[in-house]
């Protein structure tokens, strides 16, 4: 019996910046392990889990899920007297980090807090009423100096380091749900595969450095040339501070993107879908750049109709993103339950009206 | 360091006003090691462990069990919930964190508003935060958590390499993990009349009515106050701008010379200082006079008793994370002793 839970917590309490997705791609390749017929990756180190389909026609199509498997991070800016000092390299949000553990990624992890003054020093109550930036930020880590010296160089990544903690109602914080309570749903997806048939084959894959520009995305979709895509990704939750314009329900089902980066006939297909399983969805309007995986692997090779599914998620970026088990667990069924219905002739049903006619007349 | 003893003060709950679990944990350590223990109407601790001599001097030594932390001050329509702050914390710490609420610590996390949406860097007030602990309506929260309930920060004890430890609250149950060490040593020539006091951080009220009971010829406060040894990468050095540091981890007991609570009888600071150097024990005196101790009360009670304060150096105090060295505590630890050895009836004297 697959604990969604537990799978959930080893990979958001894992370390796994951009750029250093090693340790997160072995827990994905073992939690894969006997779900899939075989791995590979892409160049960058993106993992690839490839289920080959259960009744397959002659030529069996492809379709690609992608969750990125790296997380925001800060990088070793100096060292200074067995104090470490801060660069922000991806959406490190600074307002959340004072006082926040952290983990030091030296020749071996190194746990520590970003320091803070006590309120007993501070002029005018908390310094200038302004956030401190990262360029003042200083980690301690406890060490003497030249134990610093020895474990941590320029160039060293800070991730944040905090466990996942249960809340009320199947929700759940931590770290890094951005976005692996999405591999989770891929995970969960693979699982239920497992007792049904697909006439498709499948590529799942865990995408490194998605937070520094959809890169991953970008060459595992070259070397896969999928015929169909889903990405997914986190999206805004409603809370306060996030205009509900731009936000869907916690516990709301899945977010599917609307707009050109998506195909419409994909939205379309996993919508009916999810009308048949009982499946809650909730539109997400992105009229632009969805800044997902999605957009990187839509102009692949020579394209590639692309679908997204989104987890919702509150206090995006910070070390509470908060997420409910419940939206991950319909991600996961969606997505079995669509491969599943895939037929032989999906890639026919979804091509343009017009070349349709067209290809009536010839 | 008994460091079991002090994760588990550290880790207690005991918001000033609620220290009943850290009252718990410090009364199964210290039977046996007292005697006349008393809890007091207002929850502080005293307990006497008896001199060899008769006579000597009754010397009182107290450390807060409180905690700084946060109520229950509402919940609102959406099921979030609002808090107010008990003791003294830096708003800009608190995006993000997460706590733990009430007699059943139900974990709760401080909602932010994600980068993507607003980069507003003006510090956002205690008032307009609020914990989200996954309620799905208001009548769901209010099954859960109701006005007045005390909120911790959700933070566990550590080591970090072989000299440091961490955890919430080291201020001040690193000063009652000495003063338990206090009394399970010894003996000592002198009347040692111990006070584990209450609400500290909201005013300095239990060790008011703990000296005003034990009536003690002098008294010594056992706190832990603030290093801010740490760099400033934003200073300029030909301007002067680096931080006052106050005292420095490493550094020995903290002695105060005054504080916004207390001026320090200087005879009883010169008496400590005499000790340390004649002990070979290190200290240093606090160079800032921000912030105030049980000492503000317990100088005042009755017809005044001569008070002085020693304190353990810990980084990042009022936070989540405070760091401690073991070091300074053995080292204050060797102090308190020392002085309850070498205080006597011609020391007192001096005082006058």
């Amino acid at each position: 019996m697959f604990d969604l839970k537990a799978h959930l917590k080893t990979l958001v309490e894992a370390h796994a910046p951009s750029g250093h997705e090693a340790p997160l791609r072995e827990l994905i390749q073992s939690a894969w392990r006997g779900l899939v017929d075989s791995t590979e990756q892409d160049r960058l180190g993106s993992l690839i889990g490839i289920k080959r389909a259960t009744q397959p026609p002659a030529m069996p199509r492809k379709i690609m899920l992608a969750a990125h498997m790296d997380e925001i991070g800060m990088m070793v800016r100096d060292v200074v007297d067995g104090f470490v000092y801060v660069q922000r390299i991806s959406g490190v949000d600074n307002r959340v980090m004072l006082a926040q553990t952290v983990m030091v990624h030296g020749r071996q992890p190194l746990p520590g807090i970003i320091a803070t003054v006590p309120p007993h020093l501070l002029k005018n109550g908390n310094g200038n009423g302004k956030y401190p930036e990262f360029d003042s930020f200083v980690v301690d880590l406890g060490l003497p100096a030249n134990e610093v010296t020895r474990q941590v160089r320029m160039g060293d990544l800070i991730t944040v380091d905090a466990p996942m903690i249960d809340l009320n109602s199947n929700r759940v914080a931590g770290k890094a749900m951005d976005d692996r309570a999405c591999l989770a749903a891929v995970t969960l997806c693979l699982h239920l595969l497992q007792k049904l048939h697909h006439s498709w084959d499948v590529y799942a894959v865990a995408t490194v450095q998605e937070e520094t520009g959809l890169l991953g995305a970008k060459t595992a979709a070259y070397q896969i040339k999928p015929d169909i895509a889903i990405a997914l990704d986190v999206t805004f939750a409603k809370q306060p501070g996030v205009p509900d314009e731009k936000a869907v329900e916690m516990n709301g089902g899945p977010g599917i993107g609307i707009g050109p980066n998506l195909h419409p006939k994909l939205y379309d297909k996993l919508r009916e879908t999810a009308r048949k399983q009982e499946i809650k969805l909730q539109d997400d309007l992105l009229p632009g750049n969805s800044g997902t995986d999605a957009w990187a692997i839509q102009v692949a090779q020579e394209g590639v109709p692309t679908a997204l599914l989104e987890v919702p998620i509150r206090n995006m970026h910070s070390a509470v993103e908060t997420a409910d088990l419940r939206d991950i667990e319909r991600c996961g069924r969606l997505l079995a339950a669509f491969i599943a219905d895939l037929d032989a002739d999906f890639l026919t049903a979804i091509a343009w009206e017009e070349l349709k006619a067209q290809e009536a007349t010839a | 360091m008994d460091t079991t003893l002090l994760k588990s003060l550290s880790e207690a709950h005991g918001i000033s006003g609620r220290e009943d679990a850290v009252r718990k944990i410090i009364l199964e350590a210290i039977y046996g090691h007292a005697s006349d223990i008393r809890i007091d109407p207002l929850g502080s601790i005293t307990a006497i462990k008896r001199g060899t001599v008769a006579g000597a001097p009754r010397v009182m030594l107290a450390a807060h069990m409180d905690e700084v932390g946060f109520m229950v001050a509402g919940v609102d329509g959406d099921g979030l919930v609002r808090f107010t702050a008990v003791g003294s914390i830096d708003d800009r710490i608190l995006p993000g964190m997460r706590m733990k609420i009430g007699a059943n610590a139900i974990p709760g996390v401080v909602i932010w508003t994600p980068i993507h949406i607003g980069r507003e860097q003006s510090v956002v007030k205690l008032a307009n935060l609020r914990i989200d602990i996954g309620a799905s309506s208001k009548d769901d929260a209010n099954g859960k958590v109701k006005l007045g309930d005390m909120i911790v920060f959700d933070s566990y004890f550590g080591e970090l390499g072989a000299a440091m430890v961490r955890g919430k609250a080291l201020d001040d149950r690193a000063g009652c993990a000495l003063l338990i060490d206090v009394l399970r040593g010894g003996p000592y020539p002198v009347d040692v009349l111990a006070a584990f006091t209450v609400q500290e951080e909201i005013g300095l009220r239990g060790a008011q009515v703990a000296a005003q009971t034990l009536n003690p010829d002098v008294a010594f406060v056992l706190e832990t106050t603030t290093a801010n040894d740490i760099p400033n990468p934003l200073a300029v050095p030909d301007e002067m701008d680096e931080p006052n540091p106050t005292c420095r981890i490493q550094g020995g007991p903290v002695f105060t010379i005054l504080d916004r609570s207390v001026i320090v009888n200087p005879r009883l600071l010169q008496f400590l200082r005499a000790t340390a150097d004649k002990h070979s024990i290190p200290y240093q005196l606090k160079t800032q006079p921000g912030g105030g101790t049980d000492g503000g009360s317990i100088h005042l009670a009755n017809g005044g008793v001569a008070t002085a304060v020693i304190s353990n150096p810990s980084r990042y105090i009022h936070s989540p994370v405070t760091y401690l060295h073991r070091d300074d505590f053995d080292n204050t630890l060797r102090l308190v002793q020392a002085v309850l050895h070498d205080v006597n009836r011609d020391v007192l004297a001096s005082l006058r």
